[in-house]
């Protein structure tokens, strides 16, 4: 997957990167314009503008009963929008019909034609086509390498495996070559073991077919591995729109932060200290924090600071050269294994989680509960939001 | 020990009521018309000893089931009763299906509404609603009554005493026996699976046929052979809904027994219609366990 690894650590000149969302000569595959969709009094989807590019993954987050699988269903062409127009290839696709779209999608139960063999099960679409006998084989054929699937042709899906049924959901799905596929919850009814490696099949599929790909999905992190852009979706708009890193680095609002991700949010009021620097009033009797942004704050409006865990620095003695430094003691700890995440209460109450890497055994820890603690952190690594 | 009886229940139960009645009517068939009380010959004769029982089994003999292919009228009844079932049948599927369809997609909180409906009848006689058909079917019935007057037709229809009567009133009482197996057989289909054939280029009409049909395919099986069985041996329907033109072996069965009182030929007529029958419920049963393999 280097095309989307690339993309993201920057490591490759700009010109191969993959990143048609900031070229403003890219054309967009698909276009949603001022898209609402109500079932009766509910709004399910509220006046939203999205484009999507070809050859992107791209992944709808948010939690259950945000309008992503509304979106998804429309793209699909089992809903029409309410208002507004989507737009395939430039194409209003509306009135289409969708056994005549160019679009296909992995239903969350796979949908498999119980009464139909694996083989069957993937010829299904291209028989609809007509497509001529030796064409329509050897297409089955491909579908069935690409897939690992090559001696599972013959049984039922109900004598596979999940893991394999998944991969004959997404055969069946990709047979027919579509322009778009749509992908729902593809990997939910997966143990986690076989969703993360099924998430780089899924990757390295997409990257051979060139197939667009939008994914639908309630888990942040299998978004953040597939995609190349991720749109956090609540309440039937969208919350942001842009690269993992980005989602994650630089959250707009705090319900992304929060949503992404372990976050802690402290709330205070922002003063400028000099260029794209702020010191925040936060706590009674605490020295002001100092957060650098690049968002203007008017003096005294009252903010969010946002900080990812793993950018807290615990230690026993207040480092010297900290910007940030709060005190406080251990109240709790979560050890992961690989990492430990150390619940640290303040003073004044308001609890901070700092994550640190286990690099050594257990029984070595420096620090346990009860124990007085510094907590520390860059004035670039937190987040300053408005709301 | 507990085991023992438990399983024995049910096979107490089969002797008791099926396998004891059915020698009983075996042994009548092998025996003669007599003029007695009961009306064939031999009878069991323990008190004569060993040589009581030689003598009654060497009386019994096949000339019942010789006759039953020396008259046409036999093989001709069971011809037409098999007919008339399997042609009720496709038409009771032809009815029920829809309906079966349009509960399956009713909204769920209609459906135990819908499911009563299907099963109300059946708190009412059997034998009532076959006497209900009469008024509705009949020359002065309510069904002329309406088409007369409303300018449909202008001579009353003779559909009582028909064989059309009959087809009306088998699909009329055995709806719900086909009904039911396609309902929950389509009721258990996953919605997501016609919208996938759809997404892979089907019409409407494409999925339903094959996805759809295919997928309902053990309940109409079920719904068929829970229809033809019972069907082939009917006698309430075609005695009161047909006429002298529609014969049926459950007729016969019951004259034989009832006007010629001739126990023997009709216990004979018995055994080969339960013969008969074996076959599709030897296969009926063999549906119900491979779709209990495919599910299973």
């Amino acid at each position: 997957m280097p095309l989307f690894s690339d993309c993201r650590t920057g490591a490759v000149l700009n010109s191969d990167v993959f990143a048609p969302w900031d070229d403003p000569q890219a054309k967009p595959l698909i276009q949603f314009q001022n898209v609402t969709k109500r079932f009766g009094e509910f709004t399910a989807i509220d006046n939203l503008s999205l484009d999507i590019f070809e050859r992107e993954f791209f992944a709808l987050l948010g939690p259950s009963g945000c309008g992503k699988t509304t979106m998804m269903r429309m793209l699909a062409g089992f809903e029409t929008p309410t208002e507004g127009h989507i737009l395939l290839g430039g194409q209003d696709i509306d009135p289409i019909p969708p056994n005549k779209r160019a679009v296909n999608m992995m239903f969350q139960s796979y949908a498999l034609f119980p009464h139909l063999s694996v083989w069957e099960n993937i010829a299904f679409g291209l028989r609809r086509d007509n497509m001529p006998k030796h064409d329509l084989e050897e297409r089955v054929e491909e579908m069935l390498r690409l897939t690992r699937l090559e001696q599972f042709a013959r049984r039922k899906p109900h004598q596979i495996s999940g893991g394999q049924r998944q991969r004959v959901a997404l055969a069946r799905s990709l047979a027919k070559a579509p322009k778009l596929l749509l992908l729902d919850e593809p990997l939910g009814a997966l143990d986690k073991k076989l969703r993360q490696d099924t998430q780089f099949e899924l990757m390295d599929i997409q990257e051979k077919t060139g197939t667009t790909f939008v994914i639908v999905t309630h888990d942040q992190e299998e978004a953040m591995t597939v995609a190349s852009r991720v749109a956090v979706m609540d309440q039937g708009q969208l919350m942001q729109v842009s690269t993992p890193d980005r989602i994650y680095e630089n959250p707009v609002s705090v319900y992304v932060a929060d949503f992404i991700g372990d976050v802690n949010i402290i709330e205070g009021r922002a003063a400028p200290s000099g260029e794209d620097s702020y010191q925040i009033d936060w706590a009674e009797g605490q020295a002001p924090l100092t957060a650098s942004s690049p968002t203007g704050f008017s003096n005294g409006q009252s903010c969010h600071l946002a900080i990812r865990p793993e950018k807290v620095t615990i230690s026993a003695e207040r480092p010297s050269d900290a910007v940030n430094a709060v005190q406080g003691k251990v109240h709790d700890i979560a050890y992961l294994g690989n990492l430990s995440t150390y619940y640290v209460e303040l003073a004044n109450g308001i609890i901070i989680k700092a994550q640190t890497a286990n690099t050594r055994r257990i029984s070595r820890r420096s620090f346990t509960w009860e124990d007085p603690v510094w907590l520390s952190w860059t004035a670039t690594a937190a987040v300053l939001l408005a709301n | 020990m507990r085991r023992a009886v438990l399983i024995a229940i049910p096979y107490v139960w089969l002797l008791a009521l099926f396998l004891v009645p059915f020698f009983i009517v075996l042994k009548i068939s092998l025996s003669d018309i007599a003029l007695a009380i009961p009306p064939y010959s031999p009878t069991l004769d323990l008190s004569a000893g060993w040589a009581g029982i030689k003598e009654f089994f060497s009386q019994l003999d096949l000339e019942n089931y010789v006759w039953l292919t020396e008259d046409d009228l036999y093989w001709k009844a069971y011809l037409s009763s098999v007919k008339i079932a399997l042609i009720s049948t496709f038409f009771t599927l032809l009815v029920g299906y829809p309906i079966a369809y349009g509960m399956a997609r009713a909204p769920q909180e209609w459906r135990p509404t819908l499911m009563m409906l299907i099963i109300l009848p059946f708190w009412t006689s059997f034998l009532i609603r076959v006497y209900a058909w009469m008024g509705i079917l009949s020359n002065e019935g309510y069904l002329n009554q309406i088409l007369l007057w409303t300018g449909i037709i202008s001579t009353p229809l003779t559909i009582l005493n028909t064989s059309t009567a009959v087809y009306i009133g088998i699909v009329y009482t055995y709806l719900p026996f086909m009904i039911l197996p396609i309902y929950s057989a389509l009721e258990r289909m996953d919605g997501s699976l016609i919208e996938a054939a759809e997404d892979l280029g089907c019409s409407r009409f494409q999925a339903f046929w094959l996805v759809t049909i295919p997928l309902s395919k053990p309940g109409i099986i079920a719904g068929c052979f829970l229809v033809m069985i019972p069907v082939i041996g009917e006698f309430v329907i075609p005695s009161l809904l047909g006429g002298s033109g529609t014969l049926m072996i459950g007729k016969v069965l019951w004259e034989e027994f009832f006007s010629n009182r001739d126990w023997p030929v009709a216990s004979a007529v018995a055994i080969v219609l339960l013969l008969i029958l074996i076959i599709p419920i030897v296969l009926f049963q063999r549906n119900q366990q491979k779709q209990a393999e495919a599910e299973g």
